[in-house]
């Protein structure tokens, strides 16, 4: 076992201790903090496949987060007051059952992804950026404007979200669901990074004369990444959504799309594991620093900087002494 | 006589009021090495563009196996068979010697939207990779990190990559380039052989390689071919001789 894995077993470990041991000490509002941070760090993972892999600087993931989110609050809110969604030509009805709703969030999410990718990824560099975030907004003042799911104000879900044999209200509960979920989107996105796909993309990330010399073609490849991406993020919109109880406009703003960013970079880019330790040590700081000064994004700010400036591998570059994830 | 495998006609191509193309014929018939040569700037490098994709010509057509391929992406072109290698290394650097050649593996078996098991685990594509690397003299440096190799041996890479390929043509934008005499001679041994698999299109500025490899030489000068023939034909050559080689003795 290498020290990577390690020191992803560790970071793992202790974020199953800290609920375990705030919920015998009675300190729910820890593991309400935990839960928050897996739930960044399933975002996270998700734009690292496009950002990490595929070198796509999308600065509109908040748009995935937050079609997640809605997915979430439309379902909810349509069962809790039995409105039906849809009643002609067929009915369909909201829900309050987590695994429909992740299975929504993800299918729209993705669908979203891909119409933005399909449009987005004819572009490079700064462009790419500025489209990917240009839609973001689109959406973010789409769901200020839309009076039906509470416009600007949101919309509140009183209970959370049902899942078989589990009470979700018990915040230990919630936290295992999305710790499960981490696990396997972990998995599934390991496997992919080494798979085909994954070798051939980071190749594209690399030098896309050399991908195409062997026959492929960069755009479709990073268009799979891109949909894949957002799909993800936007399973994470729909855990933040059941987290809080709450969705609004917020989840689709470009303060969003900024944060998933962060989780990725202070973790480190390109690493299937550098997105949890930066969604964690997010949380830490917004919660130690927060509780310091109300302008402790001043300070987050300055680490970013360093990061960037002098750490490019991010923690998981420190720790490990690599820059990148290869060989 | 074969009928050419790769048949360029006519093809044109200017930029702005600077003609880097003007109506050149060319073609590589089967078991061949065709070499391409010329003064720096004469227009090479945008002809090999026009010919493995990436850039359209003007006027005229490039047909590949009897196929017109002038519209087609490069990616479609290399799955048509063009095995290129490019003047200025274009390898994944981050990756190991081992992980670009299986990466061209890969590329030619297809499969690429494939995300669950291993490719650095796929023995069909370890056992091509390892071969092509083999055949190159690669093979005990797979582990090594591609930035890692001397510029010669990037070079030497570029080849495995284009043999995992398995293609009907060799395009190979200055191969040589960088290589130490050995290394040379070892490439030139190999090209020697190789175009009994494939014919090479080869564009090199070496001329003792030029000359002891080519079955036929095009000479190229300000976007025009001024000469095509055997090498004793270009040696006799009055033209190429004051055009582009001067009048040194040439080899």
């Amino acid at each position: 076992m290498d020290r990577e894995t390690g020191l992803n077993l560790a970071l793992l470990g202790v974020m199953l201790a800290i609920p375990l041991w705030a919920m015998a000490a009675d300190e729910p509002f820890l593991v309400t903090l935990t839960t928050r941070a897996v739930i960044f760090a399933i975002a996270g993972i998700g734009l690292n496949v496009a950002l990490g892999f595929g070198g796509l600087v999308s600065f509109g993931h908040a748009a995935f987060f937050g079609v997640g989110g809605y997915a979430m609050g439309i379902l909810a809110s349509h069962a809790q007051g039995y409105m039906p969604l849809i009643e002609w030509p067929i009915l369909v009805e909201g829900t309050k059952s987590m695994p429909v709703i992740w299975l929504t969030a993800i299918c729209a999410s993705a669908l979203t992804a891909f119409a933005i990718g399909a449009l987005s990824l004819r572009t490079a560099g700064v462009y790419f950026i500025m489209i990917t975030l240009a839609f973001a907004q689109m959406l973010y003042y789409f769901a200020i404007s839309w009076p039906a799911y509470g416009g600007e104000d949101g919309l509140s879900i009183y209970l959370r979200n049902a899942f078989p044999g589990l009470n979700t209200m018990d915040p230990i509960q919630f936290f295992a669901i999305c710790y499960a979920l981490l696990l396997a989107v972990l998995f599934l996105v390991a496997r992919a990074a080494r798979a085909p796909f994954g070798l051939m993309l980071n190749a594209a990330r690399q030098n896309e004369d050399r991908v195409q010399a062997v026959g492929q073609t960069p755009y479709r490849l990073y268009l799979v990444a891109f949909t894949i991406s957002g799909a993800i993020t936007g399973l994470a919109g729909a855990l933040f959504a059941d987290l809080n109880r709450f969705v609004s406009p917020s989840m689709f703003s470009w303060q969003t799309s900024g944060e998933i960013m962060v989780f990725v970079i202070l973790g480190g880019v390109g690493r299937v594991f550098g997105p949890v330790a930066g969604a964690a040590l997010f949380v830490l700081l917004e919660h130690v620093l927060g509780g310091v000064s109300d302008y402790w994004h001043i300070y987050l700010g300055a680490i970013l900087l360093a990061v960037v400036l002098y750490a490019r591998g991010g923690i998981f570059g420190i720790l490990t002494g690599r820059d990148t994830a290869n060989g | 006589m074969a009928d050419p495998i790769l048949d360029v006609r006519g093809v044109s191509k200017s930029f702005g009021a600077v003609t880097a193309c003007r109506d050149i014929d060319l073609d590589v018939r089967p078991g061949e090495i065709h070499a391409l040569i010329g003064p720096n700037g004469a227009g090479k490098s945008t002809l090999i563009k026009q010919v493995a994709g990436g850039l359209a010509p003007d006027s005229g057509r490039v047909f590949f196996d009897g196929q017109d391929v002038t519209g087609l992406p490069t990616a479609a072109r290399a799955r048509l068979g063009m095995g290129r290698t490019f003047q200025i290394s274009s390898l994944a650097m981050e990756f190991t010697v081992l992980q670009n050649a299986v990466l061209g593996a890969l590329g030619h078996r297809g499969g690429v939207f494939r995300f669950f098991r291993p490719a650095m685990k796929d023995a069909g594509l370890l056992a091509r990779a390892r071969e092509a690397l083999d055949q190159v003299g690669l093979a005990e440096f797979e582990a090594l990190r591609t930035s890692e190799l001397s510029h010669g041996q990037r070079r030497q890479l570029e080849v495995a990559v284009a043999l995992t390929l398995e293609p009907k043509v060799f395009l190979m934008d200055e191969p040589m380039a960088g290589l130490g005499a050995e290394g040379s001679h070892r490439l030139m041994a190999f090209l020697d052989s190789l175009r009994h698999k494939a014919p090479i299109l080869l564009v090199e500025h070496d001329m003792d390689a030029v000359f002891t490899l080519a079955d036929r030489v095009s000479v190229l000068v300000y976007g025009e071919i001024i000469a095509t023939g055997t090498v004793d034909e270009i040696r006799a050559n009055e033209q190429v001789r004051s055009a582009y080689l001067g009048d040194e003795a040439l080899p």
